[in-house]
């Protein structure tokens, strides 16, 4: 009920969290950008004071520029050496470029680092939290979640949120300088722009609700494609061909009209746009030009005045795209923060490591998955150290999830039985400790995207060659590896060679050889060898064993007969127990068994 | 841990990209495209026209004193803005339609060619690689005719269009300003080959981190037994710390390359003032006009650039899909017999002669297209009408090899085969797959109803047929579970059944189309016993009055069998009926023996 007590963690503080170590280069770039901006204002400054004051032979200046002017010896000396002023711009083209330089690396910086830490921190979070909550949601969902989610907060912070401030410092800049020259042509300029952010705001929105019908439309015809070249066999064995082609191609005839139309509507955006704003400067060009005539500006000034208001028409359409964009970031957090506040596996503090070479044993242990039916029930046995202990059992009767209890992937509940190792509750034991102590091999293993060596060697430091081809002798994997062109760098996994069922059951079994772990389980793990290498493999792995503690769980005789106790499963509770000798005649599920499988050739051949 | 695989494919330049492959696939829209053409030479002018404007404003209203033609000036300038606009709608309008239409044609072309294409190419090639040819390669290679191409053409056009007028005005300072740009392009094409090669690296470090994910989340119970949580996470953040320092040198590269740029067109301002200054005591139109071009220049050479690497890049796109669209089928049918019985797309179905259900393999030797050892020699077989064959080995033997050489799937490598006597090649490939039942291992079913899954067949069969099949298989009981019963929807894959659910509504759909010859692949996977019991009528029901070719896993079907194949390593090692091979204590005596063991255990344990 702890779970009761602990606040969820705010989206915010998820948020902030992220953002630690990256906040600082966003906040450097905001800061370059700034002086970028301003280098920007600056040229149209210098052009006009070039074409009214230093070319034009006009005495009309602000005391700033007076003062630098004069630094230079005057406007008439500058007339007649212009490459002062030439030098000017480049001196401020310098500082414009650096300032955009160090932006855009500071600004990779922080978007790189923000998704680096959002990727580092919900990937360790999630191979730390409890397998019950892996097999809660499904994995295609976290994925998702992982990549496309994360995108989406990336982008919400380090391109929408930047570019609102980036945007709002242009334009604020822009207008600053506008008004300081002429603040009736500026109010006058500024009139069509609520139009033109408007305009783009509303087209874009509803742009977006298309981009989405046809990002569905896209999703549908993928599939189809998928389903497909999935599907070949039946296409094929149907003659199904043309059916197949035509309703592809009708499909994608329906998903490319609605690009058609698409582009329609993004031909008139850009048009329309184009207009409102060719009108704007329009009226800035000819009330500016009336201004002139009337002597209320000069040439320079009306050159100026129309860079400024140029520099303003970008950010006005870009705010409304912007804006338009970034709804969507909300659900993506939301999604985020529910990884997130899902608690990790922890140890109670105090927790021990008892030497693993004791006896096992299960304590009236029940256990249900879904906290109401039971899939164990009174569970109660002991097992000595060093000792093999057979577990048989049909499906459902719960044999894999003793083995999931005792390597803690699933806990034993307060008040349902215990179980112990060496005499210590396992709930007591340091939980890594414990799974490395125990070597467990799964009926359907998992490889991981590397060589076969790197595979047998993942839980050691290092590839020591001699361990790797020691283990996968005994686990008789050795001659199919040694089939491989490339034998042991063979790469294996999602992205390379695809195994077999059972050459993965006999590298899962070498996997876990190479760790001499006191205590071993094998899960079916043989199910899917042939019958000569099952043999093999159980012979050279009784050479094996030294004092590890061996639990075994099959429905094979043979598999099971020399262990020192076995113990059959049904519905969740101990049906039988002992020894193969006791139990082969002990006539119970066990003797049924034993003679289907040591009279089946018999029974085979009277049928 | 991760072996990285070297990429050989360098940057080698086709002549003219590789474009020339896919013309036949442009050709269709040159109209589309010659308006595009022109709009977008209209818009062009346009935009070069629009500083001569400002020119005017400046020399005659601001300079001259005089405002006398300023309503005209506003007439003219709205018209150029309108004109302007109407020239960018319609080639941008045109430029998305071809690009979507090529886009469409081309995926179309790979799509129907795949269906044609044999089994050895889809044993080959990945569902994954297949079907990005269809879906990704096509988009870029219809973005490239259509905006990569207009790019070109606008900016281009641009660039002449301002040289030329500022050349017409004034020669000396057009020389100055145009000087940089030979400078200027030489920079920006070493920048982009660095780009390209970066980008690619990037493109792989991100698959690379979606596939950890992947492993560490579909992993987790493997992870958390062998306790190498911090070996995940430690790869997990060496490889973002990767893609982070990759990003970061990445952007350094854009930021010289947009700095670089920014600083020329500064440049040539500059260059304008210096050497043209002067100017502006008479003109100031013509000098604002000089630094406007002067600034507007660099960014078109950026422009021509970037649409010449997506040249560049584009050209692995082309290669693959050409190299698809000119992959031959391994399976074809011969040109007399297309003429006879017609293709898979247009069958002459009027001409199809009756099958009567006779197999006959006859010294046939196979062996795989990318295998290196016959599976088959000399091999003989009668299968007649009726007859039930069963195929048994352990998991990975090569039984299916018998299936595909009867389907077609694959022709052998010597010797015939023969359906009714006649070899199979001498008649169309659909001509047998529409004589053929298929039930394969894992079924395979479509998105959409049970209704359309059934008559995937048998497009044509009513009502009652298809009650009747679905009875036959005892598979009316699915309907009951699916909300809207034949015409509820079943999900992507029909994943919302159960996989003995599947398994039987895909016996009904084959024995819909009443076919001749049935192959089936049983299933392995275990589902519920009174399922299995169903799925075993079925197949009991369903192999009846036909030639049945069994992959089998089940004894009771083994042992009924007329013929029993023996598979091992690839092999038949033995044949003949159940009885006959069990006193021969041989391969198949254990194998039974084994099978049989396992089955009781498990119907014993439940």
């Amino acid at each position: 009920m702890d779970q009761l007590e602990k606040t969820r963690m705010s989206d915010t503080a998820i948020l902030t969290g992220f953002m630690k170590g990256s906040w600082k280069y966003f906040f450097a770039s905001t800061f370059c950008s700034l002086i970028n901006s301003g280098s920007d204002m600056i040229i149209p400054q210098i052009l006009r004071c070039a074409i009214d004051n230093i070319i034009g032979g006009s005495d009309e200046m602000s005391d700033l520029v007076r003062t630098v002017t004069d630094y230079f010896g005057g406007t008439e000396r500058l007339r007649k050496e212009l490459w002062i002023v030439a030098l000017a711009i480049m001196a401020v083209a310098a500082v414009k470029a650096i300032s955009q330089y160090v932006f855009r690396v500071s600004h990779t910086k922080g978007s790189e680092t923000l998704v680096k830490t959002m990727r580092d921190t919900l990937f360790t979070h999630i191979e730390r939290l409890p397998y019950e909550w892996h097999m809660k949601n499904h994995t295609g969902d976290i994925i998702q979640r992982c990549t496309s989610d994360i995108d989406t907060l990336r982008r919400f912070i380090s391109e929408q949120m930047t570019a609102v401030v980036r945007i709002l410092i242009m334009l604020g800049l822009s207008m600053g300088f506008m008004f300081s020259m002429n603040t009736k042509l500026t109010l006058i300029a500024l009139i069509p722009t609520p139009i033109i952010f408007l305009y783009s705001l509303i087209y874009q929105s509803r742009m977006r609700v298309r981009f989405r019908v046809c990002d569905e439309a896209e999703g549908v015809l993928s599939a189809m494609a998928q389903e497909n070249l999935t599907g070949v066999r039946v296409v094929r064995a149907f003659g199904r061909e043309r059916y197949e082609r035509d309703r592809f191609e009708d499909h994608n005839d329906y998903y490319t009209g609605l690009w058609s139309t698409m582009g329609k509507m993004m031909s008139r955006f850009w048009s329309v746009s184009d207009t409102l704003s060719g009108l704007q400067v329009l009226i800035v060009i000819a009330v500016g030009a009336v201004f002139a005539v009337q002597g209320r500006m000069l040439a320079g000034e009306y050159v100026a005045f129309i860079s400024y208001n140029s520099m303003m028409a970008w950010p006005v359409r870009q705010l409304g795209r912007t804006l338009s964009e970034m709804s969507r970031a909300g659900v993506s957090v939301e999604r985020i923060s529910d990884i997130q506040n899902a608690d990790e596996e922890s140890d109670e503090p105090g927790a021990q490591r008892p030497d693993m070479n004791g006896d096992i044993s299960f304590e009236h242990v029940s256990f249900a998955y879904d906290g109401t039916t039971d899939v164990l029930n009174d569970i109660n046995f002991t097992m000595k150290a060093g000792s093999t202990l057979g577990i048989m059992g049909g499906t459902g009767s719960g044999k894999s999830t003793i083995v999931l209890l005792l390597d803690k992937l699933y806990d034993v509940q307060k008040g349902r039985g215990r179980i112990t190792v060496n005499g210590t509750d396992i709930r007591d034991i340091d939980t890594k400790y414990l799974r490395e102590n125990i070597g467990m091999v799964l009926q359907e293993p998992f490889l991981f995207s590397a060589t076969i060596a790197e595979n047998i060697a993942i839980t050691t430091e290092g590839v020591d060659m001699d361990k790797v081809r020691e283990a996968s002798a005994a686990a008789c994997l050795d001659e199919a590896v040694e089939g491989f062109a490339k034998g042991y760098d063979t790469f294996v996994g999602e992205r390379g060679v695809t195994l077999s069922g059972g050459q993965k059951q006999r590298a899962a079994i070498a996997r876990t050889l190479m760790k001499d772990t006191p205590i071993m389980i094998f899960d079916d793990s043989l199910s899917a060898v042939d019958m000569e290498t099952d043999a093999k493999i159980r012979a050279s792995l009784e050479k094996r064993f030294g004092t590890a503690s061996i639990i075994l769980i099959s429905h094979r005789i043979n598999t099971l007969s020399k262990a020192d106790k076995i113990i059959v499963l049904e519905h969740g509770h101990i049906a039988e127990e002992g020894t193969h000798d006791e139990l082969k005649s002990a006539g119970g599920i066990y003797q049924k068994i034993y003679e289907i499988q040591s009279g089946g050739k018999e029974a085979a051949d009277e049928q | 841990m991760s072996s990285k695989e070297t990429k050989k494919n360098k940057d080698k330049i086709l002549p003219f990209f590789g474009v020339g492959k896919i013309l036949p696939f442009v050709k269709p829209y040159r109209k589309t495209m010659i308006v595009m053409v022109l709009c977008g030479l209209l818009g062009s002018a346009t935009d070069i026209g629009m500083p001569l404007f400002q020119r005017y404003s400046l020399n005659h209203f601001v300079q001259g004193g005089t405002l006398d033609t300023l309503v005209l000036f506003i007439i003219a300038y709205i018209a150029m803005i309108v004109s302007q606009a109407a020239a960018n709608y319609v080639s941008c309008e045109h430029a998305m339609r071809v690009e979507v239409s090529i886009n469409r044609d081309i995926r179309n072309a790979i799509f129907s060619h795949l269906q044609t294409l044999a089994f050895s190419f889809f044993n080959q090639n990945s569902v994954g690689y297949i079907h990005a040819r269809v879906m990704s390669d096509s988009s870029r290679i219809g973005s490239l005719v259509s905006w990569s191409l207009m790019d070109t053409i606008w900016h281009t056009s641009y660039l002449i269009g301002s040289v030329v007028v500022m050349f017409s005005i004034n020669f000396k300072l057009s020389l100055y300003v145009v000087s940089i740009v030979p400078a200027v392009v030489i920079l920006f094409s070493i920048f982009q080959r660095r780009l390209i090669q970066v980008n690619r690296e990037i493109r792989e470090l991100n698959s690379i981190i979606t596939g950890d994910f992947n492993e560490g989340i579909t992993g987790a119970k493997t992870i958390k037994s062998l306790v190498i949580e911090d070996t995940m996470t430690d790869k997990f953040v060496n490889d973002t710390a990767n893609m982070r320092s990759r990003s970061i040198s990445a952007s350094r590269l854009r930021g010289l390359f947009a700095v670089t740029m920014n600083f020329a067109s500064s440049a040539a301002l500059a260059i304008v003032l210096w050497r043209g200054g002067y100017i502006a005591k008479e003109e100031v139109g013509t000098f604002s006009l000089f630094m406007s071009y002067a600034r507007g220049m660099m960014e078109p050479v950026r422009w021509i650039i970037d649409a010449f690497s997506d040249f560049v890049t584009t050209q692995v796109n082309i290669e693959r899909v050409t190299r698809i669209l000119e992959t031959k089928s391994d399976v074809t049918d011969t040109p007399e017999v297309i003429e006879k019985y017609g293709d898979s797309f247009d069958p002459k179905r009027e001409n199809w002669e009756e099958m009567k259900g006779d197999i006959e393999f006859k010294d046939v030797s196979f062996m795989y297209p990318d295998g290196d050892e016959y599976v088959l020699e000399h091999f003989d077989l009668k299968i007649p009408f009726g007859t039930n064959i069963a195929i048994v080995g352990e998991t990975g033997a090569g039984k299916s090899t018998l299936v595909n050489l009867v389907c077609r799937f694959y022709e052998p490598t010597s010797g015939q085969i023969l359906i009714d006597g006649r070899d199979a090649r001498e008649r169309s490939q659909l001509w047998l797959h529409s004589n053929i039942g298929y039930v394969q291992q894992t079924p395979h079913l479509f998105s959409g109803t049970i209704r359309e899954n059934l008559l995937y067949g048998n497009p044509n069969a009513t009502e009652d047929q298809i009650m009747k099949a679905l009875e036959l298989c005892s598979a009316d009981s699915v309907l009951e579970h699916v909300p809207g019963g034949l015409d509820g929807d079943i999900g992507e894959g029909g994943d919302t059944l159960s996989t003995g659910e599947k398994q039987l509504i895909s016996f009904a759909r084959a024995i819909l189309c009443d076919p001749r010859i049935l192959v089936l692949d049983e299933a392995t996977a275990s589902v519920d016993t009174i399922i299995e019991q169903k799925i075993q009528n079925a197949i009991d029901t369903i192999i009846e009055g036909r030639t049945s070719i069994v992959i089998a896993h089940r004894i009771s079907t083994v042992k009924n069998a007329d013929i029993i194949l023996v598979v091992k390593d690839g092999q038949i090692v033995e044949r003949g009926k159940h009885d006959e091979l069990m006193a021969e204590k041989g391969y198949y005596y254990n194998l039974y023996t084994r099978q049989y063991e396992d089955e009781a255990t498990s119907a014993f344990l439940g």
